[in-house]
């Protein structure tokens, strides 16, 4: 089947600090994934900035490296600030 | 709704203990509501009762915007028009989030749609009833969006992540849809004589397909029950309907139109509509390919499907000489 | 006739043209060659219904100062006949296949966000401020219908001559978007309407440019089809009122 690739689509908020993945579309290249992720993901003006990687570009990680990637933080649990109780009467911190 | 005709392939359901390890860690997260993931472990028969569902619920968005497709060239005022066409299109961006959660499972969409036009996946058997008159398309709004949000709400929480997020993206949307067509129905049950006539003709046509969205009684369900372990069915059928059932009636009478149904009836004791009998040979009639538009809305897709290969291949092949050509001349492809 | 009578008559041409080929849009719901196409080609057709619906209400407006009372959206889009539509004969050619189609807005979009250009400059204020908010709208709709005269053309043999045919067979529509009629002139000559000739070379340079690049022959025949804002239409637009009007015209009077 001559099928269109499938592009996995990220699009960043007018205020937002970083690009979201919102979902995937087809298109055959990505100048046009580009102009359907404008037409499919931003129908009510809700993006600005757009990436589109082919899905087949994009390396995930393994569900059972989870643990190894992830383990050294999770054992750091002093890095979380709900470690470290602050004094109520202490503000903005 | 859309698991019509799923065979989860399970004969019983199974307890923890009697499953094989890794189905059991499987079956203790869905239990603890952690989503399960595209490249999570999961049982083959999840993964493909999941498939099943998803794409079935992408093509009855796709089937169903051509019952209301119907009328936008003959939609009475600009603003219908308008609004019409925003649904429609909405309806058609639902089934791509659909498609898209059900690709994550291995699948491609294309695979998909051509099991759609083989006839071999269903889609809800409401969209193979006709759209008569523009009082249709009210109806269809308030009731038959009124069960899908009914029965997407809940799929907010399922088990499998990119199904459950697809439909957090459906259901943002979705409001807007039923109070399209409830406001349709105002307008016409307000207006004249016959736009009122009109109104209450469509009550009468699309009720009992309504009823019928939600599937075949409890008792009758063989797979609900495995579907519902896996958190991929949240309610039942029965549930589903009796809980439209009892929200949609006092929306009639607020319209001043009356269900055709002589048994409907408070009750007081149960706190629910009592109801008349579904005349469930419809449902398998239709569901089988025996509906008034079944022929007609298969043929449609597929005709579109055939006359659009040319212009998919043409972008394909336009894409690929282009990528050649910056393969050989990079500055000459930058230019544009 | 009185500037304003010329006025109303103007702004049903921007109307009637926007609404036309919206309505032609609106037919390819469902039937696209794919998913995103359907969204996409919707979303230039609601573009369009908004845009005629603004031009409609100013419309309207402009007529109550000389009848006394201004025609609604409805009123107008649903009850004139084909002798009082003012569109151009172009958009309301039937749909045919996908490279009809993208060549007819193709044909339509860059004369469009020529023309709006240069509306924006227009001494009517409420004109101006239409044709700011349209032209955001029509800048991308003329690199979405750009972008696939150059796929189709330049894509398969079997798109490229569908295109080819396409593109020669509607060639004939596009000289009436540059040729002007008294109305024309005399709002040109208030600044309230633009110059349609000065927009015919710029049109040329584009659609030659795109044509090319589509590796399309650039049509050479000179006769050009008119006749639109006399409402002098082709057969199409009958047909399509009929649809359109239908449920107006059958109960007249009611609301919806």
């Amino acid at each position: 089947m001559n099928e269109w690739p499938l592009w996995e689509i990220f699009i960043r908020s007018q205020h937002g600090l970083a690009h979201k993945h919102v979902g995937s579309l087809h298109a055959p290249d990505a100048e046009m994934a580009i102009k359907n992720a404008r037409d499919v993901y931003t129908r009510r003006n809700e993006g600005v900035s757009i990436w589109v990687v082919k899905s087949s570009e994009i390396t995930a990680t393994a569900p059972s490296e989870k643990q190894a990637l992830f383990e050294p933080a999770n054992s750091k649990v002093y890095r979380h600030p709900t470690f470290f109780p602050m004094p109520e009467e202490v503000k903005h911190i | 709704m859309y698991a019509q005709m799923v065979d989860t392939g399970a004969k019983k359901l199974r307890s923890l203990e009697e499953m094989p390890p890794e189905e059991r860690a499987f079956q203790q997260r869905v239990d603890a509501e952690v989503k399960i993931e595209p490249k999570d472990w999961m049982p083959e028969a999840y993964r493909k009762t999941l498939i099943r569902q998803i794409s079935q619920h992408a093509h009855s968005e796709i089937v169903g915007m051509l019952p209301e497709g119907n009328w936008i060239t003959r939609a009475p005022s600009l603003k219908r028009k308008a609004i019409l066409m925003a649904k429609v299109q909405d309806e058609a961006g639902h089934g791509l989030y659909l498609y898209a959660a059900a690709e994550t499972l291995g699948v491609s969409r294309d695979q998909l749609v051509a099991e759609l036009h083989s006839g071999k996946a269903k889609y809800s058997s409401i969209f193979n009833y006709p759209t008569l008159t523009w009082a249709d398309i009210g109806a269809i709004g308030w009731l038959v969006d009124g069960a899908a949000i009914m029965n997407q709400i809940p799929l907010c929480r399922c088990s499998y992540g990119p199904y459950s997020r697809a439909m957090i993206r459906v259901c943002k949307e979705e409001s807007f849809h039923q109070r399209q067509g409830f406001d349709i129905m105002l307008t016409l049950c307000r207006g004249t004589p016959e736009q009122k006539a009109m109104a209450q003709d469509a009550l009468d046509r699309w009720w009992w397909p309504s009823l019928m969205m939600f599937g075949p009684p409890d008792a009758e369900s063989v797979h609900s029950a495995q579907s519902a372990q896996w958190k991929i069915k949240i309610l039942s059928n029965d549930e589903l309907r009796q809980r439209f059932i009892d929200q949609t009636v006092p929306q009639a009478d607020y319209l001043g139109i009356k269900m055709p149904d002589p048994l409907l009836k408070w009750n007081e004791a149960s706190g629910h509509y009592d109801f008349g009998p579904i005349d469930w040979d419809e449902l398998y009639n239709v569901v089988k390919g025996n509906g008034p538009c079944n022929r007609d809305r298969l043929r449609t897709r597929v005709r579109a499907w055939e006359e659009g290969a040319w212009v998919r291949d043409a972008a394909l092949a336009y894409a690929e000489k282009r990528a050649a050509r910056a393969a050989t001349q990079p500055a000459a492809a930058m230019r544009r | 006739m009185t500037s304003d009578r010329l006025l109303f008559d103007y702004l049903l041409r921007l109307a009637d043209s926007d609404l036309v080929l919206a309505q032609r849009l609106g037919e390819w719901v469902g039937h696209g060659p794919v998913l995103e196409e359907d969204i996409a080609l919707t979303n230039i057709g609601l573009d369009l219904l908004g845009q005629a619906r603004l031009w409609f209400a100013y419309a309207s407006e402009v007529e109550a100062r000389f009848a006394g009372a201004g025609r609604s959206e409805d009123a107008l889009a649903f009850l004139r006949d084909s002798g009082g539509f003012r569109n151009l004969l172009l958009v309301e050619q039937p749909n045919g296949d996908y490279a009809v189609t993208m060549a007819r807005q193709f044909y339509f979009d860059v004369w469009h966000k020529l023309l709006l250009a240069a509306l924006t400059g227009s001494r009517d204020a409420r004109i101006a401020e239409v044709a700011a908010k349209a032209q955001k709208e029509v800048a991308y709709h003329v690199e979405r219908s750009a972008d696939w005269v150059i796929r189709l053309g330049d894509g398969t043999a079997e798109s490229h001559a569908r295109m080819q045919t396409a593109v020669d067979d509607l060639w004939t529509y596009t000289g009436e978007m540059f040729a002007s009629d008294e109305a024309d002139d005399v709002l040109a000559g208030e600044g309230i309407a633009s110059d349609l000739s000065a927009l015919a070379a710029p049109w040329r340079a584009t659609v030659e440019s795109v044509l090319t690049e589509a590796t399309l022959a650039v049509p050479t025949s000179l006769f050009m089809q008119r006749g639109g804002r006399r409402g002098v239409h082709t057969e199409h637009l009958g047909h399509m009122l009929t649809t359109m009007q239908h449920l107006q015209r059958s109960y007249p009077g009611a609301q919806w």
